[in-house]
């Protein structure tokens, strides 16, 4: 990870990185999704609404990952000082916004059919929603934190107390036995989901990874750039 | 109800937000790096 801190050797890495992990992600979403709505049957109780689970899962995976990536970055600025670190944070974290609402809306649209409802004040619900806008409030501060020149350090500070919510959203379906499900796989106990339903999964959470990935480079980089470019006209300004 | 009316609303919503992202942080990136390219062939 340190061997990271120097930002043009993170760049000699990020630069052939995003186009690897854009077109992987890609070519890996593809055929999850072409498995995932033509190839597997439906599902017995839920029929073809079983198919939404190809890209939920995935997002509500994304969402959480992304704060706890955020968590991560914070803790090693705060612990290390890494001088990456705010901007993966803040390259992580409209990544993770996009992906806790994209699960919420396709968590919303997967209920109307099946559970007769767009929306629930159910623990896992409610706890996705507060995710969303823990995102929010961390994009605030940090872009407010950069534009005052600040060491991002009121964003870090937030973005590890926002990760009290994690084990809330993971243990809320155990917690709260309300409208959502229990969780169906599980790395110590396996899944519960049929094998023919649920080989898609893996592609599109492998897919979908891989382009989380590519946006948070793409950020990072655009980060870097636009931090040399300010440092060069305050440099030019101050002749 | 026609489920699969469900299933492709979910798919373009999910499918439409991962582009637009993927857009917005491409987009970003070019426009951050080719004025940082700009300011470095400056004199």
């Amino acid at each position: 990870m340190h061997g990271y801190a120097n930002p043009a050797r993170f760049l000699k890495f990020a630069r052939p990185a995003t186009g690897w992990f854009l077109g992987l992600g890609l070519l890996l979403l593809a055929a999850g999704i072409a498995g995932g709505l033509f190839v597997t049957p439906p599902d017995y109780l839920q029929g073809e609404t079983v198919r939404i689970l190809y890209i939920h899962v995935p997002a509500a995976w994304l969402g959480m990952a992304g704060w706890a990536g955020i968590a991560f970055a914070s803790l090693a600025q705060i612990v290390w000082r890494h001088p990456l670190s705010a901007v993966a944070g803040r390259a992580v974290a409209p990544a993770g916004a996009a992906f806790a609402a994209i699960c919420l809306a396709t968590g919303s649209i997967w209920g109307r059919p099946t559970w007769g409802t767009w929306w629930e004040w159910d623990g896992r619900l409610t706890s996705m929603l507060i995710l969303f806008f823990l995102y929010l409030g961390y994009i605030a501060l940090a872009s407010a934190e950069r534009e005052r020149g600040g060491d991002g350090r009121m964003a870090a500070l937030f973005g590890l107390v926002g990760a009290i919510n994690l084990p809330i959203i993971h243990y809320s379906v155990l917690w709260w036995r309300t409208l959502h499900q229990g969780q169906s796989i599980s790395i110590t106990s396996g899944s519960t989901i049929a094998p023919e339903l649920l080989w898609p999964l893996p592609l599109t959470l492998a897919g979908f990874s891989l382009l989380f990935g590519a946006a948070v480079l793409m950020r990072m980089r655009a980060d870097l750039a636009l931090t040399k470019v300010e440092a060069r006209l305050r440099r030019s300004s101050g002749q | 109800m026609n489920p699969w009316q469900f299933v492709i609303a979910a798919y373009a919503v999910c499918l439409g937000g991962t582009a637009l992202l993927l857009l917005w942080a491409w987009q970003s990136m070019r426009s951050a790096e080719a004025q940082a390219d700009s300011l470095k062939r400056r004199p």
